[in-house]
């Protein structure tokens, strides 16, 4: 584990006599007690540093530093946090450095005055014990452009650690903030300069920081409290994410970025990115409003804070609060004996309290995964501790146990699977995450390296079931006696039961409904005493399902030909002819076009809260966790809006084509397959097939692919990496959220202009959400449609690798988050379930598709009203 | 003949092979020896222009009774210390003031105090070629403090500035490097803004030229707080005197060995070089007498050498010869410590240490 990186540092600015009106009066008046007063404040109010600037044409510079940095040093309160000792002339620098018995932080030195002046400051720095902040100042001037600071930070890194021998990790930059709609055309793109600095020195410069005096972007509001703490907090919001890991700012004084009134955050955004031309215009004129407000003190109750600090990391957990918890971890390990302790004892304690709400559904998901975040960031507080300590004493690991978790071979689908080892990781459990399209070998050769105590397998798609039932027959093979755990959307416990747990008989078998479970059926597992009960309350249930699976008779079913005489007929084909034939590619899309067709419902179900949206957020018991939850999301929505974090693309087509009895013929030579219900109805009622939507001449069908990109899996992936699995996992989320957005988008496109025969239709979401148009856009893997493998042709017709998109062995879509179908434009066409189906379809099925019908009936397994052959299902 | 920065080397070396020995106490064994007025003054401070008591002033004796000082180094060295100190923990202009001591005769303690500790070490090694014996200079804390208010009424108020702290540590130690010690060791440094004077001392002397040796820097924790007398904890005080990229950096006096292990053990987690430890021999008693016995120190301190969190032990107030002998024997064969990785974290401190993560 990687030690907590990332850390947001407040320095505080209001002991600056340039940047704070009050303190220069009162160090010009000799009010030094006032003064220290405002030191005192700053840290209270959180500067974890405190910027000490005594710049001012009446005052002795170097009298002034000394006299107030002697007196703060006498104040425990104030003298806890390192000094940042400010100023432009070198003398009141070094007078300050004398008064400092802790290591201090220069700011600044700069190249303005050439190389040997630059070398000579460092080098006094560096016997003073400081370090140093070093502004892009170079002997031309201040750097403005991006490329400008680049190029002095660079230049001014090397001097320092190849020549100086200054260490990396004390040098923080500063590429200068200044301020931006001044009016002025050339400053409109200073924050936008600052920031892709930032994200360039961070990475040619390594362990260098990053530090801006933040006031100065929003100096043209002077006198507009709320539009500069907003100009601020969105400064930050997109600095911090590329590096900038410091900045001089009134800690008191911080607005939340999502609590920012939206149309002033949005109007602010487009001035800090410059992404609009008349972003200054805009802001001006709203801003007015603002004027003379005190802004809103968007105080929280904290009052938490003055609790024992066990109290504190509790309430931290529960609640999901990162802000404070390095220096509440830090306190507590302060006082332990152990690092160790820590984890054990308060984080621990914490975390069961947080599994005992969840457990009592008092805390939902998406807070636990949360609450995980925090207690990651905790230990991965604690680890180089631990580290140490082990090194130390020579102690070795102990972990509740290994788990191995992984997405089967052919399946790309990983969220649920990342939310379950979430949840056992943040209780004391090894994960051990093998990713996605994890072949059986490498998971059964982990499994033996690591001496996994667990196998955990998730799959989305149906043909990820047999892979299941593959790994477990494997595991009997060679013996491999771990419990198996099965999850994923279409597992369920009677497949299990069915299925795969009969495929081996040298442990156990278990299939895991959602992640709330995965905790309390881990620990059973590998705890000796609860472990026998659960196998066999387990075995007895699963024995039951079988039992009644084998003795209950076959649900009732028509001959696929007495179906077929039941099938829905047309009078006519298509109102309309699609506008053009053959494919088109869509990209550059508008993602905030886009995220006005998401349907939210599904999204709350990936993460446990079941109802619908917007009810939800009212509901009596999820609503709080719904709420949280959206309110994280809707920050994140509006990064990945604000800064296109997602390309989508789509392809679509259309063709003539025909019914060709359940078949749909393409006149490219190509064939649709399609399913027939079979079950037995009132004589009214239809038995469908999609092919029923399609006249037997004249017609056209349609199909397409869109996908959000790649992209979500590079950000989560990121996200991961700075042990933020809470981010990681809702960022699929949401990328999923806009392939459906996508599909939902082309479709209307397709029916009002693209196919044209529902021109005049004029539906809100809502509507959308209830399918209320005309035509339909079925999916092979969903019900109208079950078989996977009809993917296979819908892609080669779009040609879909020019937009990035592909298919794995078992028809998972790559990226993941992506959706295909086709365009069926009947008015008559209605989406339907085919449900279980009789051996005589198969069997026709199977010779229309040229397949073998044991293929066919491992596609199809979850909707066969038979037994196929048992375990004949063989698995190359 | 050996030059220094070989027998530097060797310390090295040593180092890495075993936790070395430092001394015992100076002061409290002179205070011990009970010697007169007459002694201390000797024949070159018996004028009238050095009035009041010299009585105590322990570091003149390198001038005035220098065999007492080399008996003291030969009775540590006898004992199985590796490293010895000069007899100079007070030898700067500002603590001699009470002495009314010219600047001249302060450099001289310094230089023939280093003589004396390297001509012992010297002699030592040549006896027992197997175990090099080594000079540390002590330099000692100051009686004014930089961090501290003078005056009740103004926290602001400074009996003395950096800069003359500075000038009186940059004198006692070129004194004490062209008197030939191995090392220099900083010790009970009550505060660290004194200290860091004295750093930038031996780094700015360096880069004027000065031969480079190895620094041990000591600190004190006063009390059970856990705190220097400062203020600061102990990370916060290895973050603030790290950059002079000690040898190796410790605690010493104030307290017995059984209260000093909490902070020593919290010093060896976070410091990347060795950790060195001398306590006192127990707290001392309402007599102000140190009673603490040789096996009870030992028996403490031998338990952290074998528990990996020290690399170098010795003893300050109250010990003897025959501590530092029982610490020796004690610690025969025992592992030292091995110091932890350093990572690319920016260290600051306040009072409390901050640190960020590149």
């Amino acid at each position: 584990m990687s030690t907590a990186s990332q850390i947001f540092v407040n320095i505080g600015e209001r002991t600056n006599v340039t940047g704070s009106a009050r303190f220069r009066k009162l160090i010009t008046n000799g009010d030094y007690a006032t003064a220290v007063e405002v030191a005192r404040q700053q840290v209270e109010n959180g500067a974890q540093i405190i910027d000490v600037n005594m710049d001012e044409g009446m005052l002795d510079g170097v009298e002034a530093m000394q006299t107030f940095l002697n007196l703060i040093a006498a104040e425990p309160d104030i003298a806890r946090v390192p000094v940042m000792i400010d100023s432009s002339k070198w003398e009141v620098i070094e007078a300050g450095l004398k008064c400092v018995q802790g290591k201090p932080v220069v700011n600044s030195i700069s190249l303005k005055e050439g190389e040997d002046q630059f070398r000579e400051q460092a080098r006094k720095c560096l016997t003073y014990g400081a370090a140093v902040v070093v502004m892009a100042f170079d002997e031309v001037g201040q750097a403005d452009t991006a490329s400008r600071k680049i190029e002095i930070c660079q230049r001014a890194f090397k001097i320092l650690t190849e020549q100086v021998g200054f260490p990396a990790e004390d040098i923080i930059f500063d590429p200068n903030i200044f301020a931006v709609a001044t009016g002025i055309e050339e400053h409109n793109n200073y924050a936008v300069d600052f920031i892709e600095a930032t994200k360039i020195i961070r990475k040619t410069c390594p362990g260098c920081h990053i530090s801006g005096g933040l006031s100065n972007v929003s100096f043209s509001f002077r006198g507009n409290e709320p539009v500069r703490r907003a100009m601020h907090s969105v400064f930050l919001y997109h600095a911090i994410p590329v590096g900038m890991d410091m900045a001089i700012l009134n800690a008191g004084q911080l607005d939340i970025y999502d609590e920012i009134e939206p149309k002033l955050r949005d109007l602010v955004e487009d001035v800090i990115l410059n992404r609009k031309q008349d972003a200054t215009e805009a802001l001006v004129d709203y801003a007015e409003r603002f004027r003379g407000q005190k802004g809103r003190s968007a105080e929280k109750d904290m009052s938490w804070r003055k609790l024992p600090v066990e109290k504190r990391l509790e309430h931290a957990l529960v609640h999901g609060i990162t802000e404070f918890i390095i220096g509440d971890t830090e306190e507590a390990r302060a006082t332990a004996d152990r690092p160790l302790h820590v984890i054990e004892g308060p984080l621990m304690d914490g975390m069961n309290v947080v599994g005992d709400l969840f457990g009592s559904g008092k805390m939902f998901l998406p807070q636990v995964v949360k609450s995980a975040r925090v207690m990651k960031a905790a230990v991965a507080y604690l680890d180089p501790f631990m580290q140490a300590e082990k090194e130390e004493l020579g102690t070795v690991d102990v972990s509740n146990g290994k788990i191995l978790m992984a997405t089967v071979k052919g399946d790309v689908h990983d969220i649920g699977k990342n939310i379950v080892g979430v949840v056992l990781a943040c209780n004391g459990y090894e994960i051990i995450d093998m990713g996605v399209m994890v072949p059986c070998e490498k998971i059964l050769a982990k499994a033996k390296e690591e001496r996994i105590d667990i196998i955990g397998l998730s799959g989305l798609i149906t043909p990820s079931l047999d892979e299941m039932v593959y790994v477990a027959r494997e595991m009997q093979r060679l013996n491999m006696q771990q419990p198996l755990l099965i999850g994923g959307a279409t597992t369920s416990p009677a497949h299990t039961a069915v299925k795969i747990d009969p495929a081996r008989s040298n442990g156990p078998t278990i299939h895991v409904t959602d992640a709330s479970r995965a905790f309390g059926i881990v620990s059973s597992l590998l705890s000796d005493d609860e472990r026998p009960l659960l196998v066999k309350t387990t075995q007895t249930k699963y024995q039951r399902m079988r039992d009644r699976r084998a003795g209950g008779p076959p649900k009732p079913r028509y001959s696929i030909q007495e179906a077929r005489s039941h099938a829905h007929k047309l009078d006519s084909p298509a109102p309309q002819t699609p506008s053009f034939l053959g494919t088109r590619v869509f990209g550059n899309f508008n993602l905030t076009e886009l995220a006005r067709y998401i349907d939210w419902t599904p999204y709350f179900v990936s993460w446990n809260l079941a109802g619908r949206y917007p009810k939800i957020l009212e509901d009596k018991t999820v609503g709080k966790a719904a709420r949280d939850l959206w309110c994280d999301t809707e920050t994140m929505m509006q990064q990945i809006l604000g800064q296109d974090w997602f390309n989508p693309k789509a392809v679509i087509g259309f063709w003539a084509a025909s019914r060709d009895g359940d078949d749909i013929k393409i006149d490219t030579g190509d064939t649709l397959h399609t399913l027939r219900q079979q079950m037995v109805k009132d004589s009214s009622r239809a038995n469908y097939a999609l092919a029923d939507f399609i006249a037997e001449e004249g017609d056209h069908v349609g199909a397409f692919a869109v996908t959000t990109g790649y992209e979500a899996e590079e950000i989560s992936r990121q996200f991961k990496d700075r042990a933020d699995d809470y981010s990681a996992i809702m960022i699929k989320a949401l990328a999923d959220r806009f392939a459906e957005a996508m599909a939902e988008y082309m479709h209307e496109r397709v029916r009002k202009e693209f196919w044209g025969y529902a021109a005049d239709e004029n539906l809100n979401n809502d509507a959308l959400i209830k399918e209320a148009y005309s035509g339909i856009r079925p999916a092979p893997g969903y019900p109208c449609q079950p078989d996977h493998s009809e993917k296979e042709t819908i892609f080669r017709l779009l040609e879909t690798d020019r937009i990035g998109m592909s298919l794995t062995t078992s028809y998972a879509m790559m990226p993941a988050a992506s959706v295909s179908g086709l365009y069926l434009a009947h008015p008559e066409s209605v989406y339907f379930s085919v449900g279980r189906i009789e051996r005589d379809q198969v069997e026709d099925y199977a010779r229309r598709k040229g397949m073998d019908i044991r293929t066919v009936e491992r596609w199809l397994g979850p909707i066969l009203n038979y037994d196929p052959i048992e375990s004949k299902v063989v698995e190359t | 003949m050996t030059s220094r920065q070989e027998r530097i080397a060797q310390l090295h070396v040593a180092a890495r092979d075993r936790v070395l020995v430092l001394d015992g106490s100076w002061g409290v064994i002179f205070q011990c020896m009970d010697l007169k007025e007459e002694e201390y003054r000797g024949t070159r401070f018996c004028t009238e222009k050095y009035p009041g008591q010299m009585k105590g002033n322990n570091d003149i004796l390198c001038l005035t009774r220098p065999e007492y000082v080399t008996e003291l180094h030969d009775a540590y060295f006898e004992a199985g210390a590796d490293i010895s100190e000069t007899n100079t923990f007070s030898a700067t202009t500002i603590a001699q003031a009470d002495y009314a001591l010219d600047l001249q005769s302060v450099i001289e303690i310094n230089f023939e105090g280093a003589k004396l500790a390297r001509a012992s070490a010297d002699k030592w090694t040549k006896k027992e070629p197997y175990k090099p014996r080594f000079a540390a200079g002590s330099i000692g804390p100051l009686n004014k403090m930089l961090s501290m208010s003078s005056d009740v009424n103004n926290p602001g108020a400074r009996e003395i500035t950096f800069d003359q702290v500075y000038q009186a540590y940059r004198e006692q130690i070129e004194a004490l490097n062209q008197g030939g010690i191995h090392l220099y060791l900083i010790e009970t440094i009550t505060d660290t803004l004194n200290c860091k004077a004295a750093i930038k001392a031996i780094m700015d002397l360096e880069a004027e030229g000065l031969e480079r040796l190895p620094i041990w820097i000591s600190g004190t924790i006063t009390d059970r707080s856990g705190r220097t007398l400062s203020g600061q904890t102990v990370e916060a005080f290895w973050y603030s005197v790290r950059h002079a990229k000690p040898f190796a950096i410790g605690f010493n006096c104030a307290l017995g060995a059984d209260l000093m292990r909490p902070y020593i053990a919290a010093l060896s987690r976070v410091a990347d070089t060795l950790v060195a430890a001398y306590p006192n021999a127990g707290l001392p008693n309402e007599m102000g007498q140190y009673d603490e016995g040789p096996t009870e120190t030992s028996a403490e301190v031998t338990q952290w050498a074998e528990d990996g969190i020290v690399n170098i032990l010795g003893g300050c107030c109250g010990t003897t010869p025959d501590h530092i002998r029982a610490i020796a024997e004690a610690i025969k064969g025992v592992q030292p410590r091995n110091p932890v990785g350093s990572s690319k974290t920016m260290r600051l401190a306040g009072l409390e240490p901050f640190e960020l993560t590149s």
